[in-house]
């Protein structure tokens, strides 16, 4: 029998459309996510099956379709708004950071915001410096907001269920590049946990961290490596906001080396905050320092070969394990 | 000749709107006292509107309140103890101390917050309405937001949607005139009327210093919102005694202003009323005064006597805990 696959961006849809099905309190809207599938696809027939009641085409209006998922979720409904673009989280910042993330600790525990707030980033298709980036450390810093990031659509369906089925605000973070690839779904019930990452893959030599798009080129980069017998342990975190640190500290005691990678600009970057994290809890287990692959610290160009050369790719990934194989 | 409040319903509000202004003075002192810290924002003159307007809510409609919210918060059934607990950072408080003054909310009492951010209150009351409106039920939200508000891009975002979706919301603009220092006569473009008919949204403006007017255009307006008319704009006209802030040295404005304001006193205008129309005598008003005045007291000892909250309170409520 074959496994049952399905494109990220069906793995999302389904994902929505079972919980749904499941609790009548749980909506959607944003721009386009009607008859019109999402801007990406990954809302595809919810239109046709639960109808523009519950699958709502909204105004451009960022901060009010957050804000309005606010004052939903503290009136009984658990909504799922959608957000483009990641960078169209600037219009809707105060609704993100301001209330979303602060009213159950501002109002002393007595209100909960079961929210889910969708969007897509990432670079790769031309789509210039207002449409590709990579904004999730952002979220980081604001107690009181859980991100995910999946990168398969084993995650992409299972994390957003769990998503909208948790009490407290979780951003979910696709990536446009991931929509259409292609990955084992099973037909049944399932989730996959917030704050639990995935072993990729066991290895012996190093720890390699990779978050969303930055997997694939992870996974090609360790094809290449296990050839030239070096043993990778692969952990996608899945989950940036808390970030499972056992996972990553049980890895390290064994491979004594790691290396991080994310796609947004080197500065500031999640790679920064896992690194930083491995120096307090892994120190003595490091044979070398943590390396970090991220991008150049410019933004996002339209031209394709500036563009590829601005984010990580496969042989800085190579040269990254390289180097902490070295020391 | 404007319509009559009965007699009950006006004792009942006047007594809400002297509660007000009291809660408001006792914070005065205690603030001058150092017992407060950061800012505390008073409504010190717009009783009318917060009485009129929010007081007419049911238990089960909601309101999405503003910084200057204490008002609001007592006009929606807010007690005078867990209100001023909190303004003095207490565990008894509100929101157990960790809120304060521009973040009481009670979600048991329909109240979504008051809401230290300028026009952020306004999608929040979008959604409540859209959730409302979902739910198949007949729950109105009013919003208040002031002359600031009125400006940024959330107010004009939030009353298009809820045109295009007829979501059941009550804008309530209450213009005291100030942005802190800044008049409206050098902030706003247009007026509100033309901005609510460029959203196709009614308008209705009234002396929002007059409790009668107040509150029957509220009644109407909440009615209109109700009966799943869609949303409507309410301007009350109004003006805050004290500062932007208490403290606020105020040096953007006269004292001739103040005193023009002062003497058009919301609250001594329905005293006037209840005289004229023998429905109370000035010795049972000072009467009333002085009972709500020693029930102000009893919640200022109680707030001064609740507890600091326990340290480790901090980590708590960031999350609502979840299985993983």
């Amino acid at each position: 029998m074959t496994e049952r696959q399905l494109l990220y961006k069906e793995a999302v849809a389904e994902a929505v459309a079972e919980e749904m099905a499941r609790d009548s309190r749980v909506f959607i809207m944003g721009e386009d996510v009607g008859l019109h599938g999402g801007a990406f696809g990954a809302t595809k027939g919810l239109f046709e099956e639960f109808g523009p009641g519950r699958v709502k085409d909204t105004p451009l209006t960022e901060s009010v379709i957050v804000g309005a998922g606010v004052g939903a979720a503290l009136t009984g409904m658990r909504p799922i708004v959608e957000v483009m673009y990641i960078d169209f989280m600037c219009m809707a910042m105060d609704s993100i950071v301001n209330q979303a993330a602060k009213v159950k600790y501002m109002f002393g525990g007595h209100a909960t915001v079961p929210l889910t707030i969708r969007t897509a980033f990432g670079a790769g298709r031309g789509n210039a410096a207002q449409h590709s980036q990579s904004l999730e450390t952002w979220f980081l810093n604001v107690p009181g907001l859980l991100v995910v990031m999946p990168s398969t659509p084993y995650d992409a369906k299972g994390l957003l269920k769990s998503a909208i089925r948790n009490d407290n605000p979780v951003i979910v973070i696709e990536n446009k590049q991931l929509y259409n690839s292609k990955g084992y779904v099973p037909a049944e019930d399932y989730t996959v946990p917030i704050g639990k990452a995935s072993v990729r893959k066991e290895g012996s030599d190093v720890t390699l961290i990779a978050t969303s798009r930055m997997c694939q080129f992870a996974e090609s980069a360790i094809e290449k490596l296990e050839k030239e017998g070096v043993s990778v342990e692969f952990i996608d975190p899945r989950t940036i906001k808390p970030l499972d640190m056992d996972t990553i500290a049980q890895s390290i005691a064994k491979t004594h080396r790691a290396v991080v990678v994310n796609e947004g600009p080197t500065t500031g970057g999640f790679s920064n905050e896992v690194s930083s994290k491995i120096m307090d809890q892994c120190f003595f287990d490091l044979d070398a320092p943590v390396i970090r692959v991220a991008a150049e610290d410019v933004p996002i160009p339209y031209n394709a070969i500036l563009e590829a050369e601005v984010i990580p790719a496969e042989k800085d990934i190579l040269q990254a394990v390289r180097k902490v194989l070295e020391s | 000749m404007g319509r009559e409040l009965e007699q009950e319903k006006l004792i009942f509000l006047y007594r809400l709107m002297v509660k007000i202004r009291l809660h408001e003075e006792a914070i005065k002192i205690l603030f001058t006292q150092g017992k407060i810290g950061g800012t505390t924002h008073l409504c010190i003159g717009q009783e009318a509107v917060a009485a009129g307007v929010v007081s007419q809510l049911r238990p089960d409609d909601y309101v999405s309140s503003t910084h200057r919210g204490h008002g609001h918060m007592l006009a929606k059934g807010g007690e005078l103890k867990p209100m001023l607990a909190e303004i003095l950072g207490r565990a008894d408080g509100y929101c157990k101390g960790k809120g304060g003054s521009m973040h009481i909310a009670s979600i048991k009492l329909g109240n979504l917050g008051a809401n230290g951010i300028v026009s952020g209150g306004l999608p929040i009351a979008v959604g409540s309405a859209l959730s409302a409106q979902m739910r198949e039920t007949d729950q109105v939200t009013v919003v208040s937001f002031g002359d600031g508000a009125a400006n940024e891009g959330n107010t004009h975002e939030s009353m298009n949607m809820a045109s295009a979706w007829r979501l059941p919301v009550v804008f309530l603009f209450e213009n005291n005139q100030y942005a802190v220092s800044t008049h409206t006569t050098r902030s706003m473009g247009g007026s509100m009327e033309k901005r609510a008919a460029g959203y196709d949204l009614p308008f209705v403006q009234v002396d929002g210093m007059d409790l009668e007017q107040v509150y029957f255009a509220a009644q109407d307006a909440i009615a209109h919102a109700r009966a799943g008319k869609g949303p409507i704009v309410m301007q009350a006209d109004t003006y805050r005694y004290e500062g932007h802030y208490y403290g606020d040295p105020m040096i953007y404005r006269t004292k001739e202003e103040i005193d023009s304001y002062r003497a058009n006193d919301p609250i001594a205008r329905v005293e006037r009323i209840l005289v004229e129309r023998n429905i109370e005598s000035e010795d049972h008003i000072e009467k009333i005064k002085a009972d709500i005045q020693a029930e102000v007291d009893d919640a200022v000892s109680f707030a001064e006597a609740s507890p600091q909250p326990a340290i480790n309170s901090m980590f708590e409520d960031v999350y609502t805990e979840w299985q993983s």
